[in-house]
């Protein structure tokens, strides 16, 4: 197994390269000019002598291999760069920033399994009763829900028609990021995001559960007259927890793009905000570092359900 | 979502244990205006940097920076970090400025000559890449002739200069190593003299000043002011209205909103903020005189103001507002004549086509006219534009654009343009349409040329005389009206949603001004809260 995660780590490390090299050139081909967000309205007093200056000072012409090369020479030395639309180090926008992110996607998806095991549990528990059919059909119109929509409709209702939550943003205007006002500020936020990645993994679970409950060990034990908690939680259910987890794993880009557009629309100050600032400005160093720090977590995930996986079932086996 | 689905998200969310915990009933706690010592705001336009070489406050417009000069609330220059106001050789070509003492950086080191020398050179080093260089391109030099003494050397006679020393003075032990300023910590870290301190910037959140209790000027009463940032205009004016904020920046649709509720007032400014259209000479259409011509009189500027604006505008002919009182030309007005328009155009040999659309010899009077997609209002006024247009004969396409693509098209197609200052007609006008300007970047982007104009605003620039520049300035006028190189369509009135009365903010020291293009909770009711007092 350590051979097995080894290797993946080796081979980890040309797909960055290649997707950093992939925003570069896509950044490359797109439209924008960051001349225009680097000068705000003095574009429109500036003359043409001085932007043209200020171009070459920034070295905004660049080619954009040898861009992504100073790029990629900084890296090596530990240098992320300097943002130019935050006018900050990229460091200083990962500190300040990654943190709220994690604590947004962490929560969700632990609301996500928690959703998952409780709903998924009771609903192959009971097949077919009232609340299987709810859950069920509830799960199917919110995988074809998009999460935005889903964060939209959270803020129409919970914070603008009833009043219950704020609408968005880390704390009331001028209050403290006390623990009482962010908690009060992610439940919305996190209820959307953890709802929205929910209901593949109750089908999932729901689904393998069934199967579960049909198997040979799981009605010698109802044979045996063990109790039904016991028959469902302590013999069924392990056998069917296996393949959520290989399906976490798969689900992690999911739930990357999911905290985008959940922290845009709730002005959560998570990376959300900055990508899409670095996407509009051209802002190379931002965008890769920020493209990089995804990948790496979607790898990382994947990774890590497969070692899970190698861990909990002793049937399986690292290849080679 | 249908509704079917929205109940059941609702169901699922309500089913939620963790929310059930959290939903306390709303008891948000607003800032009371009771609390007179703090001040809560929301702004639609958060500052990417806070580097006064950057383009952060360089019209003064600034709690934590001072200028050697200031505004106030008649437009007027007094002295802020100038002990006096800065006094001209006899050429108007050096600018001398005594200091003010006893002034200290939020950091504690004291304010000198050096600092300021050390800013305005750091701002014409290219090495800075300084976003502010072309306004200051006059200066050939900056020199401190004592420790409180600075001079400022221009490369000609130029008597609007005191109105470029509103720039944000900063320490010299911040600018002694040269390099751009986008790396400077003072883009997010400033230190200036100002009469707040930032205290906290969250980006893309918030941003909190608290008053600098060793200010100048004497410690301000309101300690601190919490300014955050809510791009979209409906969820600034939604969170107004559930008592978050104290006031806003909204567009005037929006601000109305809030006419007649309780606890809310609306303040409107005026401005110098115009909208108009650039006419590209090059253009065979937009280039001929009486097409310009006939366009300034088919245009029905009261018509947009009241129908768009919800009347929070006043027309415009020209760039010199009429709050410039004292330069505004009477007459130079176009009437609003669709007639007159089209006899225009008929005597210049531009007559209907079998399409309704006017032409001559062959060319059909069509052009495209472009605006920032982005931009609404612009939009607005666009399409009035192009329907004024079409009723005397003159076929007006729209597009749409982001600016990347608007620049290499502005030789040839027309663009609703925004700027403006109230402050001196030389910054409100030179630029804008001097023949020296033509084309160079966003400055005269029509190449309008016009000898007559020319003279003028050199006339204008160059003698510091009132009463030589009142007429000079005048005559700019009448020669720019007999020969239109663009239509000016109205000068915005910038809105703002207030909780209070505006007599509580009169008696609190508000005072009304007119404001230049640029707008936001440093500018409107709050330009001058350093000035207010808790107890009225």
């Amino acid at each position: 197994m350590r051979q097995m995660v080894a290797r993946r780590l080796a081979f980890a490390v040309p797909v960055l390269v290649l997707v950093a090299l992939a925003v570069f050139l896509l950044g490359a081909a797109s439209p924008f000019d960051p001349i225009f967000q680097y000068y705000g309205v003095g574009i429109f007093t500036a003359s043409a002598a001085e932007v043209a200056r200020v171009r070459e000072t920034l070295n905004l012409d660049a080619p954009v291999l040898v861009q992504f090369g100073q790029w990629l020479g900084g890296l090596a030395t530990g240098d992320l760069g300097h943002s130019r639309s935050l006018r900050q180090p990229v460091v200083e926008v990962l500190v300040q920033r990654v943190p709220w992110s994690l604590l947004l996607a962490g929560t969700g998806l632990v609301l996500a399994l928690v959703l998952a095991l409780v709903l998924g549990v009771l609903t192959a528990w009971r097949q077919g009763g009232w609340l299987d059919r709810a859950v069920t059909a509830t799960a199917h119109a919110l995988e074809g829900l998009p999460s935005f929509v889903l964060a939209l409709g959270a803020v129409a209702v919970l914070a603008l028609g009833l009043g219950w939550l704020p609408a968005g943003g880390l704390t009331d205007a001028g209050a403290e990021p006390t623990f009482g006002q962010v908690a009060r500020h992610l439940v919305l936020p996190v209820a959307v995001l953890g709802v929205s990645q929910a209901p593949w993994l109750v089908l999932h679970l729901r689904a393998s559960l069934l199967s579960a409950l049909a198997e040979d060990h799981v009605i010698g034990a109802r044979a045996r007259g063990l109790a039904e908690h016991v028959v469902v939680l302590r013999h069924a259910l392990p056998t069917a927890l296996l393949p959520l987890v290989n399906l976490l794993g798969a689900r992690l880009p999911e739930l990357v793009t999911g905290a985008v557009l959940v922290e845009v629309v709730f002005s959560w100050p998570g990376i959300a905000s900055a990508v899409v600032s670095a996407g509009l400005d051209l802002d190379f160093p931002l965008l890769a570092a920020i493209t990089l720090l995804t990948t790496a977590a979607v790898l990382l995930g994947a990774l890590l359900a497969d070692v899970a996986v190698l861990l909990l079932d002793p049937r399986v086996r690292a290849d080679g | 979502m249908s509704p079917l689905t929205r109940r059941s998200v609702v169901v699922a969310l309500c089913a939620l244990p963790v929310l059930a915990a959290c939903s306390a009933p709303s008891s948000t706690s607003a800032p009371s205006s009771a609390a007179a010592e703090q001040l809560g705001l929301a702004d639609g336009y958060e500052p990417e940097s806070l580097h006064p070489l950057l383009g952060y406050g360089t019209e003064g417009a600034s709690r934590i920076f001072d200028g050697l000069v200031a505004y106030d609330a008649a437009r007027q220059l007094q002295p802020a970090l100038a002990a006096e106001l800065p006094s001209p050789s006899a050429d108007a070509r050096s600018w001398t400025v005594r200091l003010r003492d006893g002034v200290t950086f939020h950091d504690g080191s004291s304010f000198e000559a050096a600092d300021v020398v050390a800013t305005y050179r750091a701002l014409l080093d290219p090495a800075s890449a300084s976003t502010e260089t072309t306004t200051y391109s006059m200066v050939t030099g900056v020199s401190a002739l004592d420790p409180r003494t600075v001079r400022f050397d221009l490369a000609f006679p130029y008597a609007a200069f005191p109105h470029r020393l509103t720039l944000g003075v900063l320490p010299s032990e911040a600018l002694a190593e040269p390099g751009p300023a986008e790396k400077s910590p003072l883009t997010t870290k400033p230190i200036g003299t100002g009469p707040y301190r930032l205290a906290e910037w969250r980006k893309g959140e918030r941003m909190v000043f608290e008053a600098n209790d060793s200010y100048w000027g004497g410690a301000s009463q309101v300690r601190r002011i919490t300014v955050v940032f809510a791009t979209d205009d409906n969820t600034r004016a939604q969170r107004m209205t559930s008592g978050e904020f104290d006031g806003t920046v909204l567009p005037p649709g929006l601000a109305h909103t809030f006419d007649g509720r309780a606890g809310y007032s609306v303040i409107s400014h005026r401005s110098a903020d115009y909208r108009t259209l650039m006419l590209p000479t090059g253009n065979p259409v937009t280039g001929d005189a009486a097409v310009r011509l006939a366009l300034n009189h088919a245009a029905n500027r009261q018509g947009m103001i009241d129908a768009l604006l919800m009347g929070e505008g006043e027309p415009a002919y020209t760039p010199i507002a009429p709050a410039l009182a004292e330069y505004a030309e009477p007459g130079a007005t176009f009437a609003y004549d669709p007639d007159r328009a089209r006899q225009i155009l008929q005597q210049a040999g531009w007559v209907p086509g079998p399409d309704g659309i006017r032409q001559r010899a062959g060319q059909p009077a069509r052009f495209t006219l472009m605006y920032p997609a982005s931009d609404t209002v612009r939009k607005d006024l666009a399409q009035a534009l192009a329907s004024d247009a079409r009723a005397v004969g003159l076929d007006v396409r729209l597009e749409g654009l982001g600016w990347e693509a608007i620049e290499p098209r502005m030789g040839a197609d027309a663009l609703v343009l925004g700027g403006g200052n109230p402050f001196d007609p030389d910054l409100a006008s030179y630029a804008l349409l001097h023949s020296s300007f033509a084309a160079d970047g966003f400055n005269n982007p029509g190449s309008y040329v016009n000898p007559r104009v020319d003279a003028a605003l050199d006339t204008g620039r160059r003698s510091t005389d009132p009463t030589a520049r009142a007429q000079a300035y005048r005559e700019f006028q009448r020669a720019y009206l007999a020969q239109p190189g663009m239509v000016f369509l109205v000068f915005l009135r910038h809105t703002y949603a207030i909780t209070g009365s505006e007599q509580d903010y009169r008696a609190r020291g508000y005072q009304p001004i007119i404001e230049p293009h640029s707008h936001g909770t440093g500018w409107g009711p709050w330009w001058n809260l350093e000035d207010w007092k808790v107890s009225p």
